[in-house]
């Protein structure tokens, strides 16, 4: 490269840096009033919730579109409960179906579950006497009818008693279903459940066509209330079941923050301290690409990834690491100068030979963070990724950037 | 010049009474689980007033019937964190304010219920993970150094890099296992990862030395002298090798320092293993190198 493009690229990725430092300081308001940092769970406070989807009444083909059903619901409940960006992703793993639910910043984790918990999952089922049996007790038989397939639920009142009742109106296929499970069952009970509890059995006069059904329980205007609030918002395709909860207090998250800060800033000077005092003037040119890489990394950060403590962890360790190349590098070229090697010879030769061992150990570390990433949850995620993000980014600032710097200051 | 190789029965025997002792270490005290790999509860609160260890656990214990509690209590001395089978999130509330009824304020911090399917499957994709990593760098060491065949084939690289690696997990894991032993640490999810971690670090120092051995091998005049080669090898890259662990070693001690405490024993344990790893790659991986050597 000419003296001219070496000042260019070197202005250059100064400009960026600059920009970089206005873009991730925490303090400027005008950025982040139009782009925040994006922290996680842990580091603002809220809830991490697992539910695992109960898949055994539903067909295998049907999986898929449960899940999703599923997934639609939860958001609209969770928006409901009015959390900022609530994020439900579903996930698959061993065969079992989960739910994963995210609220950040959330006060009233309890209200919060039991909301999501407490949505109806509606259950129509045939009533078999069993004659054998001395006390004849009931036998239910699951039907496919449930709650997936009601498309609107009203509050209706009996023209008689004055009672608050239910009316459900089923979709297309829901109405079927209900034709053909009133048809069997004509002068017999058909039972109703309503989140595992049996709610009523009123018994079938007639074959029921057009899919609209009068759920007459034993409700107060409240519930019954309540119980079409939660229909029209979505029943749940599928029982769900809380199996991990992770909880953490908006107090122990911002003090986690600025404790790990502290330690990525302490450690950044440390390592600086370091390289300046045992390299003089090329750990000076090392510390100054040490201080690019952690700009450029933060706003690699600041724009695609959600920040958690595990992945600021993740990024204070990639500082240690990010002057590996620069060590590697600086002792190389100690060699071609003891060796006897001109000043700027020694410079390209030293790059050119630290090469592939900086390359082949930075490719371990990536692939290392690749298999943390997809073996593990999503705390852990966090860590590999900013880890990963941070060994590809110092492979740029501690090679590239040293080795311009080096060139166009060094050259007398 | 420092002789390794008149040393390297001795380094070799340390590393071997070291592996030992982890195995044994392992297979006495083993592992406490902690609730993310078992299952269960953890619940940490930050109480007001100075409070006893005991008088949290016999509460829990006595008056509301916990099963299998743990507590500990941080350096400050006002925050507790409890360990217990799981509960639920309603179980959880009513706890709360009973706890609040008898020790005054008390501030919740941080609640996790964890089922035990959960655990079981992060304990098999654990497992998973470092199979593929022993596996995934080993064989990327074997490849890199595909074009050094003489005197030492280069899948033997990737087997003393696979051989050195263990060594370094091992020890670390043996170690913990007897910290935990001695003050109840358990192992979680973090544990795993900072294992993982530290296969990755450490085979950094190894590649430095084995890349030198390789450019060695191709230039030095003696290069049938294996032996001479790796304790030249080992000699030229002792410098980096030092230095480039050691500014690792300064950001994990500013992060034991400073960071946040639920962090303190990854950090500690990641710093154990660079100090292992950086050791194993000069002290062991050099000299098992001329002890594979085809005679």
């Amino acid at each position: 490269m000419s003296r001219l493009r070496l000042s260019i690229f070197l202005l250059f990725i100064l400009v960026a840096t600059a920009a970089g430092v206005l873009f991730v300081h925490p303090e400027s308001s005008y950025v982040d009033k139009y782009y925040p940092w994006r922290l996680g769970l842990d580091l603002v406070g809220g809830s991490y919730l697992v539910y695992e989807v109960d898949m055994s009444q539903i067909e295998p083909a049907d999986q898929d579109i449960v899940m999703n059903g599923l997934r639609d619901v939860i958001e609209k409940r969770v928006n409901l409960f009015g959390v900022s960006e609530p994020r439900v992703t579903a996930s698959e793993s061993n065969g079992s179906y989960r739910l994963n639910v995210e609220l950040a910043g959330i006060s009233d984790v309890n209200e919060a579950i039991n909301q999501i918990g407490a949505t109806p999952f509606l259950q129509f089922s045939e009533i078999t006497i069993n004659s054998d049996s001395e006390n004849e007790e009931p036998e239910f038989i699951p039907t496919e009818l449930t709650g997936r397939y009601v498309k609107r639920a009203s509050i209706i009142f009996d023209n008689i008693t004055n009672l608050p009742q239910v009316f459900l109106e089923f979709d297309g296929e829901g109405a079927d279903l209900f034709e053909q499970l009133t048809g069997n069952n004509i002068g017999k009970p058909i039972a109703v459940f309503l989140d595992g509890e049996l709610i009523s059995a009123p018994r079938v006069s007639e074959k029921i066509p057009g899919g609209r059904a009068q759920i007459t329980g034993d409700f107060t205007i409240e519930e019954a209330t309540a119980l079409v609030e939660r229909f029209n918002a979505g029943a749940l395709p599928a029982p769900i079941n809380l199996i991990n909860q992770q909880t953490v207090s908006a107090t122990l998250g911002q003090d986690s923050l600025q404790k790990t800060v502290k330690a990525g800033v302490w450690g950044t000077l440390a390592v600086i301290i370091f390289m300046i005092l045992y390299y003089r003037v090329s750990g000076f040119y090392a510390a100054i690409a040490l201080f690019i890489y952690t700009i450029l990394t933060l706003s690699v950060f600041k724009l695609f990834v959600t920040m958690t403590l595990a992945g600021i962890a993740g990024f204070v360790l990639s500082i240690g690491m990010a002057v590996d190349a620069n060590i590697l590098i600086f002792e190389r070229i100690k060699e071609e100068i003891k060796k006897g090697a001109s000043k700027a010879v020694a410079m390209e030769e030293g790059f050119n030979r630290a090469w592939p061992s900086i390359r082949d150990s930075n490719l371990t570390t990536i692939l290392t963070t690749l298999i943390l990433y997809y073996f593990t949850s999503s705390f852990v995620k966090g860590f590999a990724l900013t880890l990963m993000l941070g060994v590809v980014v110092s492979m740029f600032t501690a090679i590239t950037v040293t080795r311009n710097l080096l060139r166009i200051f060094s050259r007398k | 010049m420092f002789d390794l190789m008149k040393y390297k029965n001795l380094f070799l025997g340390l590393s071997v009474v070291l592996v030992v002792a982890s195995i044994v270490s392992i297979y006495m005290f083993g592992f406490n689980l902690g609730v993310d790999l078992k299952g269960g509860t953890l619940w940490q609160l930050s109480f007001e007033n100075q409070i006893t260890v005991d008088e949290v656990k016999g509460f829990l214990t006595d008056d509301i019937g916990l099963e299998n509690v743990g507590v500990t209590k941080d350096s400050s001395g006002l925050i507790i964190l409890i360990r217990s089978s799981e509960f639920t999130e309603d179980q959880h509330q009513s706890y709360l304010s009973s706890m609040k009824e008898k020790f005054g304020l008390v501030e919740d911090l941080r609640f996790e219920s964890i089922g035990p399917a959960i655990g079981k499957e992060l304990r098999d994709k654990a497992l998973l993970a470092f199979i593929f990593v022993l596996t995934g760098i080993s064989l990327y060491v074997a490849f890199a150094f595909r074009h050094v065949s003489y005197p030492v084939s280069s899948w033997k690289y990737g087997i003393i890099t696979l051989v050195t690696l263990f060594h370094d997990a091992l020890i670390s894991a043996g170690f913990f296992a007897f910290w935990g032993f001695k003050t109840g640490i358990e192992i979680d999810t973090n544990f795993i990862v900072a294992i993982l971690v530290i296969i990755g670090f450490s085979v950094h120092d190894t590649i430095v030395v084995f890349d030198r051995i390789r450019e060695n091998l191709m230039t030095s005049k003696d290069r049938g002298n294996l032996a001479k080669i790796v304790n030249m090898s080992v000699n030229q890259t002792f410098a980096r090798s030092f230095n480039t662990s050691l500014t690792l070693v300064l950001v994990l001690i500013t992060l034991i320092i400073f960071g946040a405490s639920s962090l303190s024993y990854f950090t500690l344990l990641i710093l154990l293993g660079t100090i292992i790893g950086t050791y194993s790659s000069i002290f062991v991986a050099s000299p098992l190198l001329t002890l594979v050597q085809g005679k």
